[in-house]
């Protein structure tokens, strides 16, 4: 048998990705956290001294926070596995990458194990932002310098 | 007669008793009950997971030795492996233990490869107790293979649990009313270009089908001829692909094919496709299987031990899952 | 006021929505899903889109991994357009420091705290 028609009866027999139910599961999940997210930015707004724009970084900071405990107590990965990209996606994903990876190598100690590779998930994503917003920053400034678009 | 990857035991070396140890959640297990020992600690109470994956070894070989009055001073050889970098728990365990040590991995069919081993040795009037099984521990395995335990990756259908499990059969010469192994046959690596760590089952199905077929055309038997053929760890998925392949081959599928893996949590859909590790065919086969052979109501099986020979660079590599399939016959004559 | 959080839910949800299909379709890892979606945030700020998406969706669009490569991109030429070129370096955390050291602490503190358990 070749790898071909392998490949054909293996998709034939495999179950299937219910695509529209984890497509609706992300989407609940998702706008949910986001949500709650709004809320957490209208509590900021409400007593604190924040406007609409500042308040996104103390909301990420709390959504940071309670990701990091749903982490701990093993609930992020059941959340995880019911929403899919909806708790991927959001920033709480990306704290939920940082401190599994944290707690998981705590074993190796705190310099070699926590700090070696508390980003070795998410380490990716703050490379490809970091790049991205220099490539397409360093194009805008050129192309004001040249006079083609403006700020 | 020399005959391709086909050994055939003269003197019918036995597996004269088993050990196995399990972690708390697979006291969920339907075969949890035939369990020699099941830690209430995840860790078995040690510090680091590793540690607990090379003490469930440890102590699955201690009491199946203590079954036939022995020490571990007593054995001869140690043939065992698990799935964890240059295999430190197996390792460790070898170091406590102080037993003539050989390290083996076949992956997840390590502990038929094991047995295999044990029986040549045995045969060969060089043995007269042979320790041979695997292990491994979930939080051990899924952090070298996959993610962090704590990591929110969605799973598919067909993904597999790792168990927390050791297995371990003392292997001695022929010993009336124990099981014997008669032959077994030694698997070729099968590589249908499946890529997807999360789908094993599919990986494997071919590598399993095709031992089945080579054992029982090389050792000239009919797949009527067996109580039960129970493949390591396809999982629920793996194992109708594995049926559907043999079924193309000629081979009669009937009640008695049996899938560790596919079996293992029972139905419980939280562990999609079942189980999977070394541990998975090696508790199962080293309880279930033999226990059911003691109490008369399995005479003749045939145990096929897939496993799936990548690493996460492999796979990070984009290479494909080069997958085996090791099996052994057992007799109760 | 309402409208904000039937927004932020929806389009917080349709984001997710593009990753799901992102792992399904297109048979993606998360890091890589995760990296294209940075990226996507980064270009749409470029072109001047996703501050109106976030007054428009709130932490709809704020909350989503999205927002980091807009306000990178965003403290970038924020920067740029006071100093020039030498801003695209300097600038681009200038916005969005928060999320990257509350989850550098916080994932510190968790590993103080907690072990990784092999629950169902």
């Amino acid at each position: 048998m070749d790898e071909k028609k392998y490949a054909k009866l293996e998709q034939g027999m495999s179950p299937k990705t219910p695509l529209v139910r984890n497509m609706v599961f992300a989407f609940l999940t998702g706008g949910t956290i986001c949500l709650i997210g709004q809320f957490i930015s209208l509590f900021y707004m409400s007593f604190f001294d924040f406007t609409e724009r500042t308040a996104s970084n103390p909301t990420v900071a709390t959504m940071i926070f309670i990701a990091m405990l749903l982490t701990g107590f093993g609930l992020y990965k059941k959340i995880g596995q019911f929403g899919g990209a909806g708790s991927a996606v959001p920033i709480t994903g990306f704290s939920n990458a940082v401190v599994s990876a944290a707690i998981e190598h705590k074993s190796e100690g705190y310099v070699l194990g926590v700090g070696g590779n508390m980003f070795k998930l998410a380490g990716s994503v703050i490379l490809f932002g970091v790049f991205s917003a220099f490539a397409v920053a360093l194009i805008k400034t050129i192309l004001v310098k040249l006079g083609v678009v403006s700020w | 007669m020399v005959r391709k990857g086909l050994l055939t035991f003269k003197t019918m070396p036995s597996i004269a008793t088993t050990g196995v140890t399990a972690g708390p959640l697979e006291k969920q297990s339907p075969f949890s009950d035939q369990f020699d020992k099941i830690y209430d600690d995840e860790r078995c109470d040690t510090k680091t997971n590793e540690h607990a994956h090379a003490k469930m070894m440890e102590d699955a070989c201690m009491i199946a030795l203590s079954k036939v009055d022995a020490n571990p001073s007593d054995a001869d050889y140690l043939l065992i492996g698990d799935l964890v970098n240059q295999m430190t728990p197996s390792n460790f365990s070898a170091t406590t233990l102080a037993i003539p040590y050989i390290g083996m991995f076949s992956a997840c069919a390590t502990s038929i490869s094991t047995t295999i081993m044990a029986a040549l040795l045995t045969e060969m009037g060089m043995s007269k107790y042979a320790v041979a099984g695997a292990s491994s521990q979930h939080n051990a395995v899924e952090r070298q293979f996959r993610y962090p335990i704590e990591y929110g990756a969605q799973k598919p259908e067909t993904a597999q649990w790792t168990v927390t499990a050791a297995g371990v059969a003392v292997v001695t010469p022929q010993k009336k009313g124990t099981p014997s192994i008669t032959c077994a046959t030694i698997g070729t690596a099968v590589d249908l270009g499946m890529t997807d760590p999360l789908n094993m089952g599919a990986a494997m199905a071919p590598a399993a089908a095709d031992t089945l077929y080579r054992h029982l055309k090389g050792h000239q038997t009919k797949e009527s001829d067996y109580d039960c053929i129970m493949t390591g760890d396809l999982g629920k998925s793996g194992f109708e692909i594995y049926k559907k392949l043999a079924g193309n081959k000629g081979i009669q599928i009937t009640e008695n094919f049996r899938d560790a893996g596919a079996e293992f949590y029972g139905d419980d859909p939280l562990f999609l496709a079942g189980a999977s590790g070394a541990g998975c065919s090696a508790s199962v086969y080293f309880s279930e299987v033999i226990g059911k052979m003691m109490k008369g109501e399995y005479q003749r099986v045939l145990l096929i031990a897939t496993g799936a020979l990548l690493s996460p660079l492999s796979f990070q590599q984009k290479d494909t899952i080069p997958c085996i399939a090791h099996a052994v016959e057992l007799t109760m004559k | 006021m309402i409208s904000i959080f039937i927004t932020a839910f929806i389009v917080g949800g349709l984001i997710c929505v593009i990753g799901q299909l992102l792992f399904d379709v297109a048979k993606l890892t998360p890091a890589h899903t995760l990296c294209i979606l940075v990226v996507a945030g980064s270009i749409l700020d470029g072109f001047g889109l996703y501050e109106p998406l976030i007054d428009f969706a709130g932490a709809g669009a704020t909350v989503p991994i999205t927002s980091f490569g807009n306000s990178l991109t965003h403290g970038a030429m924020a920067e740029a357009e006071k100093h020039g070129l030498i801003g695209v370096l300097t600038g681009m955390f200038e916005v969005t420091s928060s999320g990257i050291s509350a989850a550098i602490l916080f994932g510190f503190i968790a590993s103080v705290f907690f072990k990784p358990k092999g629950k169902i």
